[in-house]
């Protein structure tokens, strides 16, 4: 059994063709995810936001409107209350206090688990995020969010031209601009696990786009008479069964983990999820019709392989 | 690429059975592996305080308060000691990060200056037109004082916890002024918490008997309210008959029924408060633990045996933990807490449960789908896919890395992306059968060949982002790129060695004229 023999090794698709469609699109995914931004805003979790998230079990004779008539009049601001994949498992959100000091936020677990007394069963996870470690973690965040495009960029410049490495850097930061209009317009708690998956995803991105900006330094050194769109297109079919395949694996992994693995990573995985769909087409729709946007000098790429004989013979 | 040098096989094969050897102790239990003699491998992956349940506490240590009190005590020092040698001064005060004054007679100049050397010799002294004195600490010696009072603070948490009975806590400092408190095991720190930020700063004082508690407090004295928060309060005298520091033992247990405190002084310590008790027979002392009386008993009899008992309204909750405090010692430094993240037992366990489930299933999607996508050599990647999990496990066993919830979530990701490699090669020796005719042997060879820079520049640029989200990330973060890192040096090595070695081996036992791809 290899099924993969009726996938055809170049399906030969126009994809240039459809250029500005692409790129139609993705200003659209940008500007769209910009306006969610603005106006939605990131559900931020307790990491960046500060306060307290406290997970808790409850009788299986209580209910959640019970919890919520003992939190009210805490005084604590407000508190808002989810039920956690099934009934008896709720999480409780204590907003930042209002002073602004590290002291006001610890001081405001304990009348909340004397409320809520004998309701709980388990107290499953507590978390306090004072405000001094919020902003941190926010500021610490975007500098590694930076950085990885930062280097990665510079590894693409080092590796092929700046081109490339220009193709590549705006097609990273569209789809981590999707990803944050992803978590806009859903809402999921946006925390330290989805920033990773954010990151996670630049890295999957670049991967998919690497290996097709290299079948095209590749072809433009074989075919030295090769128009730059065909080039380019000819690329993208000749990686285009990797591309699927690989992605299809990668989804595979993750539907599992999104399924079986539990509440806690729900966010990470659905973040991870859109990113892996958003990467893999941003390589093929933008990171490679960018380049022929751009002009390519041939003769700098022309370095180390000379084309051989049965490789002059092929036609594209 | 076809050629597998003798090195090269012996190479594959020493990894996979240290690998082997190095993931193995973590199918058995605990005990099984804490009994293996030194030179076997015995640990097992370390899992992080989100999995195994535990908290973690990243607490702030207040050194600018300690840089003001001890400005305030040189303060204090320089004018007892201008008035005991008759010193004229004004404007004494504290100035930015010194502590100033102007003398009255430039005629006492030498005598202030001893004065002062006495009193603070590491500080630095500025004088100008032989009367404005400065005086303050330099930068050196405030950094050394820095780190002296964060090694003395973390040295004491340590102790506190360790009276507590908890397992293996890590108590690191976390930046400039900061100290990170991880307790394993430990799912509710409330009563932890309030044990490591007391102070504990014992003394015992004479109570002021002449001044009221409602006129004006007299100069070395000062008002202290009742631990008992009953709102009473007494006058005490400032200055210490002895402090905690002198305590060598304390203990919880009872008198006439009732919890109390029992302590033992040192020789010295013991003798002065024998000296103090027998000069002073009739009066009160006040026992002050951070800023509060805890009680104020008369002196019925001189107390010469060096030890005796704190009396207040304590539980036996209360006595215990006081004991501890003192047994532990005073904290050089206020405390406060910036984070706390708690995780119960149950949900460690369920976290675990589900992410083994999730990273079966994963792991039995993707070998279903490469083996019916490539056959044979979907299943001879599926074999290094194997070998690969098994890979992160020895080096996640080996290093002793941390593996978190989020960590999981990159092991199973690297489930899917492992078999990438192998996709690249496969895709390209599919082309060079059907595109450039060529036999099945050269076809191998021209694909690895071919697909060896778009792996390598890949996953580069993936370990450019995975370190970087280490470097700068905290905590899950962390884990996260831990996991993913690793997993995928061993993808790269599982498919460039491990599968080519089977293709190879295959090729050569069974010589195919075609390949079915």
């Amino acid at each position: 059994m290899a099924l993969i023999k009726y996938l055809p090794i170049d399906p030969g698709i126009k994809f240039l063709r459809f250029r500005t469609a692409f790129f139609a699109i993705s200003t659209a995914l940008i500007l769209a995810s910009v306006a969610l931004f603005a106006t939605l805003g990131l559900n931020f979790g307790v990491d960046f936001r500060g306060g307290t998230l406290i997970e808790v079990k409850i009788q299986d004779t209580t209910n959640i409107s019970q919890l919520r008539d003992r939190l009210s009049g805490l005084g604590l601001g407000e508190i808002t209350l989810q039920e956690f994949g099934n009934p008896q498992d709720i999480l409780i959100n204590v907003e930042r206090q209002s002073g602004g000091t590290d002291a006001e936020e610890f001081n405001a677990i304990e009348p909340v688990k004397e409320a809520l007394g004998d309701l709980v069963v388990e107290y499953r996870r507590t978390e306090t995020v004072g405000p001094t470690v919020g902003e941190e973690l926010k500021q610490a965040g975007l500098l590694a969010t930076l950085l990885a495009l930062l280097g990665i960029a510079v590894y693409i410049w080092f590796r092929f031209e700046w081109q490339f490495s220009l193709a590549a850097l705006v097609a990273l930061a569209h789809d981590i601009i999707a990803t944050i209009g992803f978590f806009a317009i859903t809402q999921i708690e946006f925390n330290l696990s989805t920033l990773a998956a954010v990151l996670t995803i630049a890295g999957y991105s670049i991967n998919d786009t690497v290996v097709i900006f290299d079948r095209v330094r590749e072809t433009l050194r074989r075919y030295k008479k090769l128009p730059l769109g065909d080039v380019l297109d000819q690329a993208i079919n000749r990686t285009l069964s990797r591309t699927i395949l690989t992605s299809v694996t990668t989804l595979l992994a993750l539907f599992a983990l999104l399924v079986f693995g539990g509440e806690n990573i729900r966010g990470l995985t659905l973040g991870l999820i859109w990113g892996v769909a958003i990467g893999t087409y941003s390589s093929v729709g933008l990171a490679v019709p960018l380049l022929s946007l751009m002009k390519l000098r041939r003769s700098t790429l022309d370095d180390e392989e000379k084309p051989t004989a049965d490789a002059a013979s092929e036609t594209g | 690429m076809v050629q597998f040098p003798r090195w090269q096989v012996i190479f594959v094969l020493v990894v996979l059975v240290l690998g082997a050897v190095y993931a193995a102790p973590n199918l058995f239990s605990r005990s099984f592996t804490d009994s293996l003699p030194d030179w076997m491998p015995h640990n097992q992956i370390n899992l992080g305080l989100d999995l195994q349940g535990g908290s973690y506490l990243l607490i702030a240590v207040d050194l600018a308060g300690v840089k003001k009190d001890q400005l305030e005590d040189l303060e204090d020092g320089v004018r007892q000691a201008f008035k005991q040698n008759s010193i004229g001064y004004r404007q004494l005060g504290l100035y930015g990060s010194g502590v100033g004054f102007t003398l009255l007679d430039p005629g006492q100049l030498d005598l202030a200056r001893r004065v002062v050397r006495e009193l603070a010799p590491e500080a630095e002294l500025d004088i100008d037109d032989d009367t404005q004195f400065r005086i303050a600490f330099s930068d050196q010696a405030e950094r050394d004082r820095t780190t002296s009072i964060i090694n003395q603070t973390i040295e004491i948490i340590r102790r506190r916890v360790d009276e507590t009975g908890t397992r293996e806590p890590a108590i690191q400092r976390h930046g400039d002024d900061r100290i990170l408190v991880q307790l394993p095991g430990v799912d509710n720190p409330d009563r932890i918490k309030e044990l490591l930020t007391s102070t504990a700063a014992l003394s015992f004082n004479f109570v002021d008997e002449t001044a009221s508690t409602t006129g004006r407090v007299p100069a070395g004295s000062e008002l202290l309210p009742a631990a008992d928060g009953t709102g009473q309060s007494y006058v005490v005298k400032k200055r210490d008959i002895i402090k905690g520091e002198s305590l060598t033992d304390a203990q919880p247990t009872f008198q006439d029924g009732q919890s109390v405190v029992s302590f033992t002084f040192d020789t010295i310590g013991g003798k002065r408060f024998g000296d103090a008790t027998t000069n002073n027979v009739g009066r009160l002392f006040a026992i002050v633990l951070d800023g509060q009386v805890i009680s104020a008993p008369v002196i019925r009899e001189p107390i010469l045996g060096g030890s005796g008992v704190i009396s207040g309204n304590f539980t036996v909750q209360s006595a215990q933990d006081l004991a501890l405090l003192l047994r532990a010692g005073a904290l050089p430094a206020d405390l406060e807490y910036l984070e706390e993240r708690s995780v119960g037992p149950g949900l460690g366990a369920d976290s675990i449960r589900a992410g083994k489930i999730a990273a079966i299933l994963g792991l039995v999607f993707v070998i279903a789908f490469m083996g019916v996508s490539y056959g044979l050599f979907g299943a001879m990647a599926d074999v290094a896919l194997a070998a690969n999990l098994i890979l992160i496990t020895a080096v996640l066993s080996g290093l002793q890395a941390t593996l978190t919830l989020p960590g999981i979530a990159g092991i199973v990701l690297t489930i899917g992306m492992a078999v990438d490699a192998n996709v690249l090669i496969f895709e390209r020796i599919r082309e060079e059968i059907k595109i450039n005719k060529r036999g099945p042997v050269t076809a191998i060879d021209a694909g690895y060949r071919r697909a060896m820079t778009t792996i390598i520049d890949s996953n580069v640029t993936t370990l450019i982002a995975a370190v970087l989200l280490f470097q700068f990330g905290t905590g899950p973060i962390k884990g996260f790129a831990v996991t993913l890192a690793i997993g995928l040096v061993t993808s790269m090595f599982s498919a460039i060695m491990l599968t080519r070695l089977f293709i190879v081996t295959w090729l050569r036992r069974r010589r195919p004229q075609t390949l079915s791809l």
